[in-house]
């Protein structure tokens, strides 16, 4: 078993807390893990991406090879399109549909959808809008993470279980409505 | 793998704690934050009373790091790569003092410059101090090796580098810890003159420097972590260091290569393992995640020996982090047709935060140096370095920490009136204080801008010096007192604030003005955490 996956999105969006959940599930499950991320300047509204990588067998690079990823799990339309090299011919862009213009060349979401649909295997999501019915759109990232779920060979309690380590701190409340986001994604709209 | 999930800096930290650390000293930077943050942030450094508050500057906690070596205990400071300039001073004579308590220095490199203004190779300084270093390549050898670290230290009673890179700093991976080691007692040095570099003395201490170059040699022969891996195929043998040894295993495995490897993580390199390597195969590949250190030394200035490859001869590129493909490249294996990124997909620059003070601070100043030609702005390292990106397009320079003030006074001892400085807090009290002191001795005509976020901003918010400290820094220093303004940073006050800024271009002398605004980021989680405790209550 191995998946090579590229979280993306803009900075704050919490890409970094779906890389820490499956991350914590994973070695949890006995599984080997690398998972490099950025940090520091790109933070401020910037490109942020992480390359995840969990398999049974010793993993060498940090960084995933080009061609080769499985999956680019996307927060944001456009940034789905960015790491399009590294993705394998018969891997899975899975993205939200929700834009986050904060330049000023944002191209069309037709136009996107467009790219993103020229990806033979691809599942767009209004996470957005799943994450704002369950109470907060910023549990957008976890939709996606739900909706990614299935392939990612991690059980559903062992990525639960990470989520009450991640999100203890802050309050049960937070945990649910978490837990709620990571389900409904798995349930996913898809469009 | 089971484990704790630890960045590789967050591996360095507990590598430290458990090897008896008793302080930590740093000053935030990119990518070597995350050690310092670690241990802050960890209960057992609470309850052990481990020091592990911030430092003014890295040549401070350099400095206090050998003095709790000298006091016997084990003291690690950390920096990113152009800290260690700052640092230099203090750490190229630590290696002639030597160490009491063993002494690890880490500073994080970051090729490609993701969050940095150049990207030098440390490796180049422990060599020009003459102190072991260590590179390790993956997190589990970041921690084996801050606790080997320490030891090496001690045995040797030199300082010992660690040195890092960006990708292992901010990746992820499980690391096991091994046994906790108790912290060292208070314990002077036997030798009372060991730390004083008269003359007389230091020429003393350089000779045992140099005499222990050969025994450092046979050590990282003899360690483990500068290893062989025999290989059917010498057509080509691998010298790979730190990291770049994960890079050529992900293609190895991949492609099926067998070719003899021999993985550098500690320096000085053994020239005998060195010799017999090469000895034994055909062509040599050397991958080094930074520069060509260990290339050059094996081909020599005359580039002569043509049997040895890497970032000197074209097969990698000179500049610029190594990855998989970059490594397949210089292996000629041939890549498979990879997608393109779509025409549509744009640049997504990083930006000042939405509410950001800068942004105000920056506005009030443009309009304020309408008058004047464009070009006179010098400014620094941290967020309002943004401030060179449109819509702003607000200053000129960004060369190190602390340079502005010193460049704006250079400047206008050149003729440039105004020049301006900007500056921000927590890099003022880092390394502008002394270049105010400079412009204020000469009562040079300068318009220094303190933009005052009360926090480290760019690193994550760290606490700052300078916090509540400023106007009396500046008023210490000299600066008159009708020449230190304060503004309020705020859409509201824009009026206000260009004329306050026009009058003190204007001034003939120093002037000193604090836009001080807490830095959103820092706010809204203080904000939070409040309203949280509140709920708690």
């Amino acid at each position: 078993m191995k998946r090579d996956i590229i979280l993306a999105g803009v900075g704050g969006q919490g890409i970094l807390s779906i890389a820490a959940v499956i991350g914590m599930a994973a070695v949890e499950s006995g599984l080997y893990l690398k998972q490099a991320e950025v940090h520091g300047m790109s933070q401020r509204g910037g490109a942020v991406q992480s390359h995840l990588r969990i398999s049974d067998k010793p993993i060498s690079s940090d960084l995933i090879p080009v061609g080769s990823c499985d999956m680019i799990l996307s927060v944001e339309p456009m940034e789905a399109l960015r790491y399009l090299p590294f993705l394998a011919p018969d891997g899975w862009v899975v993205t939200s549909s929700k834009p986050f213009e904060n330049i000023k060349d944002y191209p069309t979401e037709a136009s996107l959808f467009e790219e993103i649909r020229r990806v033979q295997n691809h599942v767009i999501i209004d996470a957005y809008s799943i994450a704002k019915e369950i109470g907060s759109q910023k549990v957008s990232n976890m939709v996606m993470l739900g909706a990614a779920s299935d392939y990612l060979g991690i059980s559903q309690e062992s990525l639960e279980g990470a989520l009450n380590l991640l999100f203890g701190r802050k309050g049960e409340e937070v945990v649910q409505l978490n837990k709620e986001a990571l389900k409904a994604g798995k349930q996913g709209v898809r469009i | 793998m089971k484990g704790l999930v630890l960045l590789g800096d967050e591996a360095i930290g507990q590598g430290a704690l458990d090897a008896g650390l008793s302080g930590v000293y740093a000053y935030p930077g990119t990518p070597s934050t995350e050690i310092t943050e670690f241990i802050q942030g960890s209960k057992e450094a609470r309850e052990r009373q481990v020091h592990a508050q911030w430092s003014a500057n890295e040549k401070t906690a350099m400095e206090a790091g050998l003095g709790m070596s000298y006091a016997g205990k084990r003291a690690m400071v950390c920096m990113k790569h152009v800290g260690l300039n700052v640092a230099a001073d203090a750490f190229i004579n630590a290696g002639m003092t030597g160490v009491n308590g063993g002494l690890v220095v880490v500073v994080a490199d970051d090729p490609s410059m993701h969050s940095s203004q150049n990207e030098q190779d440390s490796r180049f300084y422990g060599k020009f101090a003459m102190i072991p270093v260590l590179e390790p390549a993956t997190q589990q050898e970041a921690y084996d090796m801050t606790r080997y670290g320490f030891e090496l230290s001690e045995k040797f009673a030199l300082p010992v580098l660690l040195r890092i890179t960006t990708r292992l700093a901010h990746s992820r991976s499980a690391v096991q810890r091994s046994e906790i080691r108790k912290e060292n007692g208070l314990r002077l040095p036997a030798d009372l003159k060991q730390f004083i570099l008269l003359p007389s003395l230091a020429r003393q201490r350089f000779k045992l420097l140099l005499s222990l170059q050969e025994k450092l040699e046979v050590e990282s022969g003899e360690s483990g972590f500068n290893r062989l891996e025999q290989g059917e195929d010498p057509g080509l043998g691998i010298i790979a260091c730190g990291l770049s040894y994960n890079y050529y295993r992900e293609v190895a495995t991949a492609e099926g290569l067998k070719h003899p490897l021999l993985k550098i993580s500690q320096y000085p390199v053994p020239a005998e393992l060195l010799n017999a390597f090469v000895k034994q195969v055909d062509r040599v590949l050397v991958l080094e995640e930074g520069a060509p250190l260990l290339e050059e030394s094996l081909t020599g200035v005359l580039h002569n020996n043509y049997r040895i490859g890497g970032r000197l001869n074209g097969l990698l590129p000179r500049d610029g982090e190594l990855d998989p493909l970059l490594v397949k490249k210089a292996l000629d294996i041939p890549t498979a047709m990879v997608r393109e990124v779509p025409e549509i997909v744009k640049n997504r620059p990083p930006a000042l935060c939405k509410g950001c003070g800068h942004i105000d601070m920056y506005h009030a100043l443009n309009e304020a140096l309408e008058p004047y030609t464009p070009g006179r702005v010098f400014s620094d390292i941290g967020c309002y370095t943004l401030g060179a990106l449109p819509p702003y397009n607000a200053i000129n320079t960004c060369v190190d920490m602390g340079a502005s003030v010193t460049m704006a006074k250079g400047a206008s001892d050149a003729g440039l009136r105004p020049a301006v400085a900007v500056i921000g807090d927590s890099t003022f009290t880092h390394s502008g204080m002394t270049g105010l002191l400079d412009a204020v001795v000469e009562q040079t005509p300068v318009t220094v801008i303190i933009s005052d976020n009360s926090t480290t901003g760019m690193t994550g918010g760290q606490k700052s010096h300078a916090t509540n400290r400023i106007l009396e820094i500046c008023r210490g220093i000299g600066v008159e007192q009708e020449h230190i303004r304060v503004m309020d940073p705020l859409k509201k006050h824009h009026e206000k604030n260009r004329e306050m800024i026009a009058e003190e271009l204007a001034y003939e002398g120093v002037s000193v003005i604090v836009a001080q605004r807490e830095c959103i980021q820092t706010a809204s989680r203080r904000l939070r955490k409040e309203k949280s405790k509140k709920a708690a209550s």
